[in-house]
């Protein structure tokens, strides 16, 4: 099956029951698999006006107790943008998986992009954290599936699946396990009474309870910031406690979220990065430099945010470079040079999308970065 | 023969969107992993149109795992349209095999290489009710000429990829495409003159 399919089962296998949506290459086959799966199994597919209404439908079903989800493409995420702000404030779990094409604007409707990266982190306004994967094939496209929705209900927010469209419309072998073997994370509901629950009050994790709406508990929820009742209170410091709290429960977890897969680190000198479908050419790249005798490595990141920063930070100084490989021009290779901060040079192996990046390109930036030349 | 193990075999199927061009890779594959049991990935190319655009789908095969998944230099190309023939015969290994549409391409003698088969695929589809199946008569006809992949594993794909109803039918048009690449191998049916540009 293609990557779109087997995040539309993915989400299916997790428990997702509520999809709004509306249809843009290349993420098409995520709706219409869901269109086709949702209402067998007793759940609902909406086909929105647009992607505002969409990203407005999926907070309401999470409300209602239903793990919900949306896809869309670059347009449509722009449009999300206000909303998902809207979800990470009112702590709301759900999924939203863009499959990146290449932009700006319309762009290259049916082409591959990698230029969403910053826009997940920093797109809707104010400032929070944000939770992002990164797939590189149609099995990973199932298994993020699962664990974006698994960390979405754990830590209460939108999390979002950074897909690409070589990655969304690639077919490859995808292995479906038995549902015993699924891990599946639901929210965490109260455990106190009716008269004494505060929807936004946080246990030692700094994560709150979340009752739904139906379960007869109190609640009241408002994009304003608000205090542990879920009122508005607009002051400096109910923002600072909000605010706060947003931040901290993705960055004190961030061990927990940041996923990597590291390949030959113990002897490199030359360390590349990447992510998505840019992963499968720098490893191939990799492997080609070290037949070459170059000591070459690869970290490759499934969680594109929050960021592996301490993993750079002790892979740097004990390498002669690193290099980041990606598909815009030069989003994440910003984060690497942060973290490494100054212990080695960083550079960046790069096109603006419309086709995914040559291995021989990231081979010879490597050879290059191993004489010395970076 | 079936492929040796480690080897990637490189695959790219052409014509123009409504042919059927992208389910023919995806059968390709399928019957690959699903049935063979060997790694496979197909990605494809595509305009915005829905149809009548150039369209191709790119399939490698190999019994390891495959990391970039592009097809840039195919050692088989099959080219069901005149345009994906004019775009995409310079990128065949000269070693390769082509191979094409009696009906809709005219090859041009320079091009040509040593291994060479045509059927005339979208015919035989309409001599068989639709020439809907054009691409599956031409992937019986690739499994005859070029055994990458088992026949009955490609025909156990082509029967979960279609329509139920339609399931006999692709078998049908299976076999027949199958059968003229077996006459031809054989040397017992003489391929139809293809008609040239030069």
């Amino acid at each position: 099956m293609n990557g779109d399919e087997a995040c539309c089962e993915g989400a299916l296998a997790v428990g997702c029951r509520f999809f709004a949506g509306y249809p843009i290459t290349p993420a098409t086959e995520i709706a219409e698999s869901m269109s086709r799966r949702l209402p067998k199994l007793g759940g609902i597919f909406i086909q929105m006006e647009d992607e505002i209404a969409s990203m407005a439908a999926i907070l309401g079903a999470s409300w209602g107790g239903v793990k919900s989800m949306t896809s869309t493409s670059g347009p449509g995420f722009s449009l999300m943008m206000e909303n998902i702000g809207l979800g990470i404030c009112t702590e709301t779990p759900c999924v939203v998986c863009n499959v990146q094409r290449a932009g700006p604007s319309t762009g290259l409707p049916t082409a591959v992009g990698q230029g969403d990266m910053m826009q997940a982190r920093w797109g809707s306004h104010g400032h929070y954290e944000i939770i992002a994967l990164c797939p590189a094939s149609p099995q990973e496209m199932f298994d993020m599936t699962i664990r974006a929705f698994n960390l979405s209900e754990y830590y209460r927010l939108p999390v979002i699946i950074l897909a690409d469209e070589v990655v969304g419309h690639m077919n490859e072998r995808v292995i479906i396990p038995r549902e015993d073997e699924i891990e599946i994370i639901n929210r965490r509901k109260p455990s106190v009474s009716r008269e004494d629950y505060l929807p936004y009050e946080a246990d030692a994790d700094g994560i709150a309870p979340m009752a739904n709406c139906g379960d007869g508990y109190r609640i009241h929820v408002t994009g304003l910031t608000h205090d542990d009742r879920g009122y508005p209170a607009m002051n400096a410091h109910a923002q600072e406690q909000m605010v706060t709290r947003l931040v901290d429960k993705i960055r004190n977890n961030r061990e927990k979220i940041i996923s990597t897969k590291n390949f030959y680190l113990d002897d490199a000198e030359i360390v590349v990065v990447s992510y998505g479908i840019s992963a499968r050419s720098s490893m191939q790249a990799v492997r080609n430099a070290r037949n070459e005798g170059i000591k070459a490595g690869f970290i490759k990141l499934e969680t594109i945010w929050p960021f592996p920063e301490e993993l750079i930070r002790s892979v740097a100084p004990q390498v002669k470079a690193m290099m980041m490989a990606e598909i815009n021009g030069g989003q994440m290779v910003l984060e690497l040079e942060r973290c490494a901060h100054g212990a080695c040079p960083v550079s960046l192996v790069s096109n603006y999308g419309g086709a995914i990046l040559h291995p021989a390109l990231i081979q010879s930036a490597i050879a290059k970065a191993a004489r010395g030349k970076i | 023969m079936i492929m040796s193990d480690k080897r990637e075999r490189h695959i790219l199927l052409t014509g123009f969107g409504g042919q059927g061009i992208v389910l023919a890779g995806d059968i390709l594959g399928k019957a690959a992993t699903l049935y063979d049991h060997k790694h496979a990935t197909m990605t494809q190319n595509y305009g915005p149109e829905a149809r009548g655009g150039a369209c191709s789908s790119q399939v490698i095969i190999s019994g390891e795992e495959i990391l970039f998944p592009c097809v840039e230099e195919p050692e088989i190309l099959v080219c069901m349209s005149q345009e994906a023939y004019t775009k995409n015969i310079k990128s065949l290994r000269p070693e390769g095999t082509l191979i094409w549409d009696t009906d809709l391409v005219h090859t041009r003698k320079a091009d040509l290489r040593e291994r060479t088969f045509h059927i005339p695929a979208t015919r035989f589809a309409e001599q068989l009710g639709t020439k809907m199946m054009a691409n599956i008569v031409m992937l019986g006809f690739f499994s005859a000429v070029e055994p990458i992949v088992h026949a009955e594993a490609l025909k156990k794909a082509v029967s979960d990829s279609v329509p139920a109803s339609t399931k006999d039918n692709n078998i049908h048009a299976f076999n027949k495409g199958r059968e003229y690449g077996q006459a031809i191998i054989k040397g017992a049916v003489k391929p139809e003159p293809g008609t040239h540009q030069d």
